[in-house]
């Protein structure tokens, strides 16, 4: 695998993540991005075969609770940080129609 | 009494009614308002509701294990009061709805919180300098760092500006600052305290800790915040020690372990090597038996560190969409992509960014494998290194930054540079055990700058960790020393 990261392969991500960068921004991180990728790229040069993946290292398992309905916020608590508001919803522009990223 | 006081002498103070709880408030306030202009690790300070507090302490109507000693908190825990910023343009006016449970932990103990302190933004740095609103100074010499990410908080009690701190940490945060400022710093277990009301940066890695001037002080506040919390289901349901108390116990055979690893380590400068080599020294002539491990993957640390966190994170940092809380582009949009595109674009700063993209990455198809997949794997051989390694000793030695603090400036041009500050800290996080950095000593020259020994144990070892740690500080005095300011 390839660790340099192309300015496209920069421009790609960013739209995944959804962070609208300016063009100057994609060609600062573009070469941070590929030294750091090709430093991480040692985690591949050993051997790994029969080692389980471990998402994190303590015993604990599927905690499970009573399914209990407990008081939630209030909602002028809930709004309070909202942006924009419109009564008792979170106001946005508009999700149907547009262009084809628009529907995803 | 006052400034540079430890918080077990603030509470004996108070107790015996040698000082009011809100003069001792008083004096931390006047301490930010002479010094944090140029120390700079105050996000916001809460000096109405801190002497209301304290006067309410001075009543007897509040009490507790904690009851009027000032203390300062990472601007990364929720309060119900003032802001909750992460040092981030993002979250820079939310006010958190709730609060942590380590807050509720605190002031149920009688703590008054005056101040939340800076950070990297979202907890990623090892400076203060990825912090939205400037760096954090370090009171040693204003030249230079304090550490990060919870920079603020290790400069704010050095400056003696409280009695005791709380940072988080995910790859050294409490621990690196703890030692560039000349502090103790305590990364406990994962799952024994809740990181309920800690706004996540990467949730299998971070855990709350106290920043403190001695070994006892960490005690009693870990004592204070460690426990069970239905509201995380990752902290566990063991009971919790009395630390402070479990300091007293008698203490035998002491066994502590040298990483052959960590001996060829590039970057260690010699003065870190020399404090940390007399350190343990000094540990033998305790008693203590020195033992050699060996830590295999230690090396691939860091590497692994930058898959996971930056995964955890990229996902973790999905839920700022300028849509519930948080920065709203004032650009016009022509639909939700581009409010949620322009709004992350302008919220967060470059080190969130390269970090979110990083993460996007390693996740993304055809990547998974190679990276997220692999990293989990490291993440296994590491943790068995380290239960191999204790098997053969209590804890493991090592420094805790490979460099005293840096100046301001010095390594932001390359973040890879930066991400080294860590090598000695994260493999801690990736396997989940407890951390401790004490102050050993200090560089030469004409300001002085502290050095920390790290200490790593068992899960679930705090309590002889934290003696094996008060041992060395009962024969030392490095703890003693306060920064001129």
């Amino acid at each position: 695998m390839s660790t340099n990261i192309s300015l496209d392969q920069v421009r790609h991500v960013a739209k995944l993540a959804r962070l609208a960068l300016r063009e100057d921004q994609l060609v600062k991180y573009a070469p941070q991005l590929g030294a750091i990728l090709q430093y991480i790229e040692q985690i591949n040069q050993i051997d790994k075969s029969g080692v389980e993946p471990m998402a994190h290292a303590l015993p604990l398992h599927n905690v499970l609770r009573e399914d209990v309905v407990e008081p939630s916020l209030p909602l002028e608590e809930v709004l309070k940080n909202a942006p924009e508001t419109d009564g008792p919803f979170f106001k946005v522009p508009k999700i149907i129609g547009g262009d084809e990223d628009s529907a995803g | 009494m006052l400034a540079h006081d430890t918080l077990l002498a603030a509470r004996e103070a108070i107790r015996s009614k040698q000082i009011k709880s809100q003069e001792l408030a008083r004096s931390a306030l006047e301490r930010i308002e002479k010094l944090d202009g140029q120390i700079k690790s105050c996000n916001s300070v809460y000096a109405d509701r801190a002497i209301e507090r304290a006067k309410q302490v001075d009543a007897g109507r509040i009490g507790g294990e904690l009851a009027g000693v000032p203390i300062i908190v990472k601007d990364n825990l929720c309060t119900r009061f003032g802001t909750t910023t992460c040092s981030s343009k993002m979250l820079a006016n939310f006010r958190s709805p709730y609060d942590a449970t380590v807050i509720r932990k605190l002031e149920d103990a009688g703590a008054i919180l005056i101040a939340k302190s800076n950070l990297d933004e979202f907890a990623m740095g090892s400076s203060t300098e990825n912090s939205a609103f400037g760096p954090s100074r370090n009171p040693w010499d204003i030249s230079r760092v304090p550490g990060g990410s919870s920079g603020g908080s290790a400069a704010a009690l050095a400056a003696g500006m409280c009695v005791a701190a709380i940072g988080s940490d995910t790859g050294g945060s409490v621990r690196q600052p703890a030692a560039l400022c000349g502090l103790v710093g305590l990364k406990p277990t994962y799952g024994r305290v809740s990181r309920y009301g800690l706004v996540a940066y990467a949730s299998s890695l971070d855990q709350i800790g106290p920043m403190t001037w001695t070994v006892a002080d960490t005690a009693l506040l870990l004592k204070v915040i460690a426990g069970h919390d239905p509201k995380d289901s990752t902290s566990v349901p063991d009971a919790v020690p009395d630390y402070l108390t479990d300091l007293g116990r008698p203490l035998s055979n002491v066994r502590i372990g040298i990483a052959r690893e960590h001996q060829s380590g590039a970057g260690v400068d010699p003065q870190v090597k020399s404090a940390v080599d007399a350190a343990i020294k000094k540990y033998e002539s305790l008693g203590a038996r020195i033992v050699e491990i060996s830590l295999p993957h230690t090396e691939y640390g860091i590497a692994a560190y930058y898959v996971i966190a930056p995964c955890e994170a990229s996902s973790n940092l999905a839920r700022y969409d300028g849509v519930h809380f948080g920065h709203r582009t004032r650009d016009e949009v022509k639909d939700i992509i581009e409010l949620f595109s322009k709004s992350r674009a302008e919220g967060f700063g470059e080190e969130v960014q390269r970090r979110i993209m990083l993460g996007t990455y390693a996740l993304s198809s055809g990547y998974y494998d190679a990276y997220y997949v692999s990293a989990l794997k490291m993440r296994a051989l590491i943790k068995r290194d380290f239960d191999q390694a204790f098997e053969k000793c209590d804890v493991i030695a090592s420094p805790t930054s490979p460099t005293a603090a840096f100046t301001i400036g010095e390594k932001t041009a390359d973040p890879l540079q930066m991400y080294m500050s860590d090598v000695f800290t994260v493999t801690c996080n990736i396997a989940s055990i407890p951390g401790i950095s004490i102050p050993c000593g200090f560089t030469s020259g004409a300001k002085p700058l502290p050095i920390g020994l790290q200490l790593l144990g068992p899960t679930f070892s705090e309590s002889r960790l934290l003696q094996i740690a008060h041992l060395y500080e009962s024969s030392t005095d490095w703890h003693k020393r306060r920064p001129k300011i």
